[in-house]
Formats: structure tokens, C-alpha cells, sequence
């Protein structure tokens, strides 16, 4: 019996609790008070280029544990545009994880480009914004800015570019790419749906000799409607996203915002 | 030390359509990052029922050699083949009865009644609750992944040569993005008086 | 009682300690409620089982059979609810059996409660027992450790609070059966639409001396619009390796299978004769 109750230090220090969250230790009186600056506000964001644009789309929840802040918090921005409208914005941000920390980082890069029109006399390319934002993030290398950001726009050809972050800057310029809580759920779908992952094409050979099926970029209708389905099927099985799903599509006649809803429950 | 689920790796899912069902797993044996074989099934057959196991590769083999005696019981005193419902409730009462000591697996169960001729999958958690879906069902360290994929890409009514290619992207895709799943798998798509057994082709990284 | 085995314990245990977290468990996020009426009961519960952030179960039932005239509704550990409502349903079966009368949703109540406390918290099932039996109507709450408390209306589960603010709200002495059915409904979905751990689809049961009405998704507010794209691939884009083709007849040359015979006398395998 003693083994039995040795390997449970509830049991064996009080016996008279039996609540999982009875103190470990009641004898010394030393109590342990913190302060986590960070939570976690859920949400999934997702983003996909193509030939001319640039897709970047994120669930409108927020939440906080099991409750829910509000159904309606935008995820994805315009940057370097006008502070009422977005007016005149030529990159569009995500940032999913801690919303205090995406608001101010949105906030910041926002200052930034727009410093960078006034003092240059003109718009900041999206590579040059993307290297800012990872210098942004590094620099708080150790108290980081707690999200996962994806930053889109049209680059120098005019060819849709995305670039997706870590928490500490560390990034790469891709084709698509989910972030958040869904994005386990969200990214081999898109493996395979955008990229064409583990297809080939039928009937040319068999085993090992079957040719892969070539991925092409995808007109922007497909990819609107891959995106909707993708965070349909991501509400269906992860509890924090839901409510809302709002698209930012960047083509070279500017930003087209999109809202379609998504389950509530 | 990492949760006993997620020591050996490995993937299962299971899918419903026209007639038939499917279920399939990856072949991975790994010690954490140490990939140790390729050729590891996961899923075990009992006459008319399949059933696949994930988590502990220890348990795994425990547990299927303990369903093949108590299956194999159960043939001697029915003198029947094993339904896929009872194989379930068998499976559900086996690991609740360890409630307070469990097997480190999550089981699934995919076959055909062949009473009703009624297609049945089923998934558990390590103490037995068990989950009916008229879907699909996953389970494994790519379980998240699966959900996506099979959310995704799952329809109702497949005939059978649809279904494996579906079940199979769903596991292939999802197996891809799970450092611990992989290396290769196992399909089977089961009809009611036909059993197709497939090796995939898989990346081996 | 249930004879629980202990011999995976100890290997579980040596890896605790070592720091291997433990198992988790389907739970049951839930919003369940119960609410009496006059002539009868009714409970209701969503129908979404989770395992962490994750729905493992979209429309899983959480009203479980007790006895005839006496239903359960579990939130918790899934398994813990359902086999722990099954142990009392059977004993309870024998129980009136044995005294020739009708079980009493008090006797349940009992029999629920002490079998928890004696596992001191460790079978982690939450239940709002309901019914009506020669007595009355009953309609008490169980939790984990033991507790239990009698009231006209009740909720449970992490949706708990949600739903109660519903009854807070609404309820009245002497709802007619339809006010009371539309009031548990709506507790629910204020569970279900509020408490990310529940969701999917509302289940309801009314309990009257006459019987009980098991309405399976008596709502069903959260379908899937249907998909903007098809995702069925062309045949044979999947590469494999090998194929293996086994017949029902390859395998009776090493089993013989004798399929039952005569057709209006077919046993249904699932069901025990006795079984209406």
C-alpha cells in the first residue's frame, strides 16, 4: 500500500484531500505567486499565393479558455494604408496567438511602413518589409512578441508573395501556409490541395514509376474557395475556431476584404 | 519525458462508404526521433473485424495478442465469427476494466455486419469510451492531422475505388506532416465478400 | 461492482513518476440540465465529446439508460459516465427485480453516490440523475466525489453556467411539459452557442409516469453547409506497391462459414431475445 500511495505525493503528504488540486506540499508555507504575461487567444490563419495575388484569411473568434471574448475580432490587416479605411495599403498582415501582442505588433509594422513612405518618398517592397517585420520580431528575441504572423503583398514582378514568421523572426518566403491553433488540421490539406502532395497522375506507369502530379499556381477562384472550405472543415473539429472568416485578397487593383460566416457553436 | 502516445509514433484512421469501409495505418517504429523499423502494421485482423493500434508499441502487441484470445474465445463458445458491434463492445469493456492502469493505445474498429450488411467503423479512447462516427474515425500522433485531412477530403458514399484513393491521401497527407508518423503504409478496403490489402508508396523521411 | 484490474498500475505509475504525463481522456466538455414540470421531468445535454482542444465525437449521446421511467445525463470523463451509469443501471435491474417493484430515482441516486465515494473522486463522472417513479419526480445532481443535491432545476458541465443563467432567467413554478422542454432547449444552446466545450446538436428526454420520450437531436442548429469544391480524386492517383486481393471464398477453404438459413427466422446478433 505504501508504494501505492508513495507515488501519489497528494495522498501521501494529506491524506485528508483527495482533490486533484489539493496543495503538493501544505507544510511549508511558501506560497508561489507569478505573473504570466501572456495567454492564448485561439484562432487559425491561413495564407496562399498565386500568380497575381495574394490571399490571407484568419477566423474572426477570440477566445480566452472555454469562453469565448467576442465573435468578431479581426485577425488579418492592411498595412501602411490610411488609419480609418486601409485606404492605400500595399501588404497585408495576419497575426495569430496572443492578441495584445498581435495588435501591437500590427500597430508598430504599421508605423514603420508608413515612417519608410515619408522619409523615402515611396512605398516599401514587400521583401524589404518582410526582412523589417523579422527584425521587429528578433528584436524581442527574449520577451517575444507571442504570435505567428504571415505577411503578404505583390512583389517587384507583381507576383503574389507570402511570407510566414516564428514567434522570434525566424522566416521564409512560401506558396501557402496555415498558423495557429488549427494549423496542424488546416496545413497537410493544403499539402495536398495546393501543392498536389502524394498525387500522381493515373495511368502513367505503375508503382515507383507513376509521374507526380505537377503543382501549378492556382487561379484566385479556387483558392477562395479552398480557404472557405479549409476553415469550414477546421470549425467542424477544433473548438477555438469558428464565428467568422475574414479574406484579405491583394491583387494589383488593390485589397478586396471578404466576410463569409462560420458556425457558432 | 514525453507522453507515453507519442513514444513510438504511428497513425490510424478509418473511413465508411458505399458498402465498404476502409482503414488504414503507417508502418513507423521509432524510439522518439530514432526511427527503429519501417515494416510495423498497426492494424490486426479477427476474422470479419479490423482493428487498429496506436500509441505504446508495447501495448500495441499486448493488446492485439490478448483480442486474438479473447476473439478466438469467443469462436470456440459461439461457434461464430465475431460482429463488428460486439468486437467493439468487447474492446470498450477490455480497456475500462483498466480504468486505473491503462493500455497506452487508442483503438479503431473497421468492418462490415455481416448479419445487416451494415458498414461499421468505430474509435476509443485508452480507457474505452467509445466513439460511433458515421464518418471516419483517427487516432494516433498524427490524429490532428488526420482530422484536417479527412474533414477535408471525406464524402459520403464512395465506392470502393474512391474510397482508397481518399483514405489514402488522407493518411499520406497527414502522416507528411507529423515527424513521428510514416514511412510507408497499409490499406485496406473491406467489401462485403472482398478484402483489398494495399502497400502504399510513402515518402521515407 | 466493477473489478477493476490494477496490473498495468504500478508500470504506470514508475512512469509517472519518471514524468510521463498521463493519458488523456475523452471528456465530455458539456452542458448538461434537468428541470421538473408538472406531471414529469426532463433533461437535455449537447452532443459534442472533446479531447483537449480537439471534437473527437461531433454527436455523441450523453443521456444514458438508468431504468425505465429513470435516465441519466453524464458530462466528465466519457468512459467514467458511461459504464458508471451501466454498473447502476444492471444493479438497479437486479435491485427490482428482486423486491417486485419499480426502482426510485432516490435508490439510483444512492447507489450512484456511493459508488463514487468510494472511488474518492478518482471515476470522474458528473451526472443529473431524472425520473419519476411511485413517489414522485425526481431530479437530483451527483458529482464526482460523492455530493449530491435535490433541486427543481439544475445544470452541469462547463456549460453550466451558461445554461443557468437560462433557467435564472426563465424558469417558473409549474411549467406544462411544452414550456419546460422549450426552456431546458434553450439552456442548451446557450451552452452550446457560449461554452466552447460543448456544441453540435441538443438531445432531450421527457420522463412522465406514462414513459420516457428519448428525443435524439430534438435540435440540430449547427449542420455543414456543404463544401464550396469536390474532393474526389481521379482513380489511381495513389502510388502503391503491392496489392493483395482475399475473397470470402479463399478464406472458406480454411473456415467453413455456415450462413443462417431460414429467412423470418434470422437472429439478430446485436440483440438478446429478450430484448423488445
Amino acid at each position: 500500500m505504501d508504494s501505492l500511495l508513495g507515488s501519489n505525493p497528494t495522498l501521501a503528504s494529506n491524506p485528508a484531500y483527495s482533490f486533484s488540486k489539493a496543495p503538493y506540499n501544505s507544510a511549508a508555507d511558501n506560497k508561489e505567486h507569478a505573473f504570466y504575461p501572456y495567454t492564448d487567444n485561439g484562432g487559425s490563419t491561413l495564407g496562399i499565393t498565386g500568380e497575381d495575388f495574394c490571399i490571407i484569411a484568419g477566423d474572426t473568434r477570440s477566445t480566452s479558455g472555454y469562453s469565448i471574448n467576442t465573435r468578431y475580432s479581426p485577425k488579418v490587416f492592411r498595412i501602411g494604408g490610411d488609419d480609418e479605411t486601409g485606404e492605400g495599403a500595399h501588404i497585408i498582415l495576419s497575426v495569430v496567438g496572443f492578441a495584445a501582442d498581435g495588435t501591437a505588433l500590427k500597430e508598430r509594422l504599421n508605423a514603420i511602413v508608413k515612417m519608410y513612405k515619408y522619409q523615402h518618398g515611396k512605398k516599401i517592397s514587400v521583401k524589404a518589409c518582410a526582412q523589417r517585420l523579422a527584425t521587429i520580431l528578433y528584436g524581442k528575441r527574449f520577451f517575444p512578441y507571442y504570435v505567428t504572423a504571415i505577411l503578404g503583398g505583390l512583389d517587384e514582378d507583381g507576383k503574389g508573395a507570402l511570407y510566414s514568421y516564428d514567434p522570434v523572426g525566424s522566416y521564409e518566403r512560401e506558396q501557402c501556409r496555415a498558423a495557429g491553433a488549427a494549423a496542424s488540421l488546416i496545413m497537410p490539406f493544403l499539402d495536398n490541395q495546393v501543392n498536389y502532395k502524394n498525387q500522381y497522375l493515373p495511368g502513367t506507369g505503375e508503382g515507383h514509376d507513376l509521374e507526380p502530379r505537377q503543382a501549378l499556381p492556382l487561379p484566385r477562384h479556387d483558392v477562395e474557395q479552398l480557404v472557405r472550405d479549409a476553415f469550414t472543415s477546421a470549425t467542424e473539429r477544433h473548438i477555438e475556431v469558428g464565428d467568422g472568416l475574414q479574406m484579405l485578397v491583394m491583387t494589383k487593383n488593390g485589397i478586396e476584404e471578404l466576410y463569409h460566416p462560420l458556425k457558432r457553436d | 519525458m514525453s507522453s507515453p502516445f507519442a513514444i513510438n509514433g504511428g497513425a490510424c484512421v478509418a473511413m465508411v462508404g458505399k458498402d465498404c469501409v476502409a482503414i488504414a495505418c503507417d508502418l513507423r517504429l521509432g524510439l522518439q526521433s530514432l526511427t527503429v523499423s519501417n515494416n510495423f502494421p498497426k492494424i490486426f485482423s479477427y476474422g470479419d473485424v479490423y482493428l487498429g493500434l496506436t500509441g505504446l508499441a508495447t501495448d500495441v502487441s499486448t493488446v492485439s495478442d490478448l483480442f486474438r484470445f479473447k476473439v478466438n474465445m469467443y469462436r470456440l463458445r459461439e461457434e461464430r465469427q465475431i460482429s463488428p458491434q460486439t468486437m467493439a463492445n468487447l474492446v470498450s469493456t477490455s480497456l475500462y476494466e483498466k480504468r486505473f492502469g491503462p493500455y497506452f493505445v487508442s483503438p479503431v474498429i473497421a468492418g462490415i455486419n455481416h448479419t445487416t450488411g451494415k458498414p461499421f467503423i468505430c474509435g476509443f479512447d485508452s480507457i474505452g469510451c467509445i466513439d460511433f462516427a458515421k464518418d471516419f474515425i483517427v487516432s494516433g500522433t498524427a490524429s490532428d492531422q488526420l482530422f484536417g485531412t479527412c474533414e477535408g477530403l471525406w464524402e459520403p458514399d464512395l465506392e470502393p475505388d474512391d474510397l482508397f484513393e481518399t483514405i489514402s491521401q488522407a493518411l499520406l497527407n497527414a502522416v507528411d506532416r507529423d515527424a513521428l508518423s510514416g514511412w510507408g503504409a497499409h490499406v485496406y478496403i473491406i467489401e462485403k465478400d472482398k478484402v483489398t490489402k494495399r502497400l502504399l508508396k510513402g515518402r521515407q523521411d | 461492482m466493477p473489478g477493476f484490474d490494477f496490473s498495468n498500475y504500478n508500470r504506470n505509475a514508475a512512469l509517472h513518476a519518471q514524468g510521463v504525463p498521463l493519458p488523456k481522456a475523452t471528456s465530455t466538455g458539456t452542458t448538461i440540465v434537468g428541470c421538473i414540470f408538472d406531471g414529469g421531468v426532463v433533461i437535455a445535454a449537447d452532443t459534442r465529446a472533446t479531447s483537449g482542444p480537439i471534437v473527437a465525437d461531433k454527436n455523441c449521446e450523453k443521456l444514458h439508460y438508468i431504468a425505465p421511467r429513470i435516465w441519466c445525463a453524464g458530462a466528465g470523463t466519457a468512459a467514467d459516465t458511461e459504464f458508471t451509469t451501466a454498473i447502476i443501471s444492471s444493479n438497479l435491474e437486479l435491485h427490482a427485480l428482486s423486491t417486485g417493484r419499480t426502482p426510485r430515482v432516490v435508490t439510483c441516486m444512492t447507489m450512484l453516490k456511493q459508488h463514487l465515494f468510494r472511488y474518492q473522486g478518482h471515476i470522474g463522472a458528473y451526472l443529473v440523475v431524472a425520473g419519476v417513479d411511485p413517489t414522485g419526480v425526481g431530479l437530483y445532481t451527483v458529482h464526482a466525489h460523492g455530493s449530491t443535491d435535490k433541486l427543481p432545476y439544475v445544470t452541469m458541465g462547463s456549460g453550466s453556467l451558461a445554461a443557468m443563467s437560462v433557467f435564472e432567467t426563465q424558469w417558473k413554478q409549474g411549467m406544462t411539459r411544452e414550456e419546460a422542454v422549450k426552456l431546458t432547449s434553450d439552456a442548451i444552446q446557450a451552452g452550446i452557442f457560449n461554452d466552447l466545450g460543448s456544441g453540435s446538436n441538443v438531445d432531450v428526454c421527457v420522463i412522465t409516469a406514462e414513459k420516457a420520450q428519448l428525443m435524439r437531436n430534438y435540435i440540430k442548429p449547427n449542420e455543414r453547409e456543404v463544401k464550396q469544391r469536390d474532393y474526389k480524386f481521379k482513380r489511381g492517383t495513389t502510388a502503391w506497391l503491392k496489392e493483395k486481393v482475399i475473397t470470402r471464398e479463399e478464406i472458406s477453404k480454411y473456415v467453413t462459414v455456415h450462413e443462417l438459413s431460414s429467412e423470418d427466422d434470422v437472429v439478430v446478433v446485436e440483440k438478446m431475445d429478450i430484448d423488445v
